[in-house]
């Protein structure tokens, strides 16, 4: 999951140093997508560490996404904003709580019934949203946005250069995602969890228990996944349903796919990429989901390691085996 | 709630419940048998429903849309089978989920292509275009009972084909233990391409039938999708008579809870699905792991 050489690591980070340099270099309209793609690489990350950490595969995850969304709508009074010191963690905390008692219920079931389960869930919640009258109901409703700032300092922002700043949070928040997931992977938790995608039985058999460390992850990913969703209604000022609904999780998953299984850094080229992808199928047809859908049959096709795996050639036995350094 | 709205409610909910039994039984089979999740099964149906529309408009009648929903739907079965899905068969769950997301998107795409966007109702055939009177006050819908009679009738024919013939019983063998089935010398690959055919053409039917009940709308296929995926969880997967009794008990509890629990009624099927998968992990009818 994580860059085996030194090389990979500088690799790393000059990309986050062009990612640092991307607003100086395009017109204001695409660094408001850029914050946008790097909202997706976060969730993306979510679903990276279940899928490729954990051989978890959910089709809920925008679940957790919406959730984190409408706490911020139900924190926030109508017509103001609060800080995002008390926004963050309560959405955080939020999708946390409602990934751990969706995955409760969801691991008790393995393979296609956890893929299946995961998604009526991520519906349920869809229509939690969809249907109750608290929430705006099906169009949506807008939301204050969190605003940033502490202790009665706020940094009031201008519209002009609100994308930039959301930008570089964004940036920042990835970084440190980044970072944080690579610690939990070396760590004894983040091998038990890929012992786990190799081998659950084997890993039962030395005494692991199994069903918590799938629930742990799920849980820490559901909260990044709210991590997320937190940041787009900071970037957005509005919640709809489709926040929660199944498109958006199979779309993360599609990121992920992209950007290669097996690589941590993946899932951000991933998010990246496609949503560059879906910028540029805009501009040249109306029919973006068939872009996207021939896209995806493509990829699936033609590029099983996806983008990560492209940049690595020959290193497939490598990536592997296990190090220790 | 008097009893004639009760009773009305209790009949569209057994009625939807067929419909659902119609498309999870071929999800369910093609779970247990090829492992292989499909979520292009809802737009399979909506192939159906968009069928009937186009045929009904063109020909004027409903009854041109049913051969040619279950030919269209037999046909495009064992296309996809034979040129993508049996090639993603042994291929991690993830794979297998985007390649059938990528067709979503295609079926929808094609849809807005050759059709439009836009809401349209299917007439009910005028042979069925009246109501059968049950009591003095109360009627029902003939087309509804018809809808109805037909589904049982096809659930009692896959019923005997799956549990009175050779091939049925090969199916199950299949279900049950694949490679088992493969070393006694069975072509394990016609027996796929059958069930996919016949799969298929159940969820196609199933969205011909119900054109002229739901209108025919854009995404219509996903709600349906979701639902049978519940209906595949509460019954087991592989089992078709776990699919049946699932589908009704389905059926009933959105009819019933959309008729006299409107606030909730969204999430009921959801919540039955986590109250089975509290009690009985597999399913009513799953085998243990």
């Amino acid at each position: 999951m994580l860059p085996r050489t030194r090389l990979g690591w500088w690799l790393l980070a000059l990309g986050a140093l062009l990612l640092a340099a991307y607003p100086w270099l395009v017109p204001p309209f695409y660094v408001t997508l850029g914050a946008k793609a790097l909202i997706w690489a976060m969730l993306a990350m979510s679903l990276q560490l279940l899928a490729g950490g954990v051989g978890l595969v959910s089709l809920g995850h925008a679940a957790f996404f919406g959730i984190a969304a409408y706490s911020v709508h139900l924190l926030t009074p109508e017509y103001e904003s609060l800080s995002i010191l008390v926004t963050l963690p309560v959405a955080i905390l939020a999708a946390g709580v409602a990934a751990l008692l969706i995955g409760a219920l969801s691991l008790r079931t393995k393979g296609f019934f956890f893929l299946m389960v995961t998604l009526a869930f991520g519906q349920m919640v869809f229509f939690l949203f969809h249907d109750t009258a608290c929430c705006g109901g099906a169009d949506g409703v807008s939301v204050g946005r969190p605003a940033l700032g502490a202790l009665g300092v706020e940094w009031t922002l201008g519209r002009g250069d609100r994308s930039l700043v959301y930008y570089y949070v964004n940036l920042a928040i990835i970084i440190g995602l980044y970072l944080g997931l690579a610690f939990v992977l070396r760590s004894l938790f983040g091998r038990v969890l890929q012992g786990i995608r190799v081998n659950e039985h084997r890993m039962q058999a030395l005494g692991f228990d199994v069903y918590r460390y799938k629930l742990a992850a799920f849980t820490l990913s559901g909260a990044i996944a709210g991590l997320a969703g937190h940041m787009w209604v900071m970037s957005d000022g509005r919640v709809n349903p489709e926040l929660a609904g199944w498109h958006l999780s199979a779309e993360g998953l599609l990121m992920v796919l992209l950007g290669g299984l097996h690589a941590l850094h993946g899932a951000i080229m991933g998010a990246l990429a496609l949503t560059g992808l879906n910028e540029v199928s805009q501009l040249i047809t109306e029919r973006q989901l068939l872009v996207q859908g021939l896209v995806v049959l493509l990829i699936v096709l033609l590029l099983p390691r996806g983008l990560a795996g492209l940049s690595l050639p020959g290193r497939r036995h490598k990536a592997e085996a296990d190090d220790d350094d | 709630m008097d009893f004639a709205s009760l009773f009305t409610q209790v009949l569209n909910g057994v009625q939807l419940g067929l419909l659902l039994f119609l498309i999870a039984s071929g999800l369910t089979l093609i779970f247990g048998i090829m492992n292989f999740i499909n979520l292009a099964h809802g737009s399979l149906f909506m192939v159906g429903a968009y069928t009937a529309y186009v045929c009904t408009s063109a020909f004027g009648s409903l009854w041109f849309a049913l051969p040619v929903a279950i030919a269209a739907g037999i046909l495009l079965g064992a296309l996809l089978e034979r040129s993508l899905f049996r090639f993603f068969y042994t291929r991690e769950h993830l794979y297998q989920v985007l390649l059938t997301y990528a067709l979503v998107l295609l079926f929808e795409e094609a849809r807005a292509f050759l059709v439009d966007n836009d809401f349209h109702a299917v007439p009910v055939p005028a042979v069925l275009d009246f109501s059968v009177p049950v009591t003095t006050q109360f009627s029902y819908s003939a087309y509804r009972l018809f809808v109805l009679a037909l589904c049982l009738v096809l659930a009692g024919l896959f019923f005997l084909v799956i549990e009175r013939t050779r091939f049925g019983a090969v199916v199950r063998a299949a279900a049950f233990d694949r490679d088992m089935v493969e070393a006694l010398g069975l072509d394990v690959k016609r027996i796929f391409l059958a069930v996919f055919a016949i799969g298929t053409a159940m969820a196609v039917l199933a969205g011909a039938l119900a054109a002229p009940l739901y209108s025919v709308y854009p995404g219509m296929g996903d709600s349906f999708l979701i639902v049978s995926f519940v209906v595949v969880v509460i019954g087991g997967v592989g089992s078709v008579a776990g699919a049946f009794w699932a589908a009704l008990l389905i059926g009933l509890v959105d009819q019933l809870g959309k008729a006299y629990l409107s606030g909730v009624a969204g999430m009921l099927v959801y919540l039955m699905m986590a109250a089975v998968l509290l009690w009985r992990p597999t399913g009513l009818f799953g085998r243990a792991a």
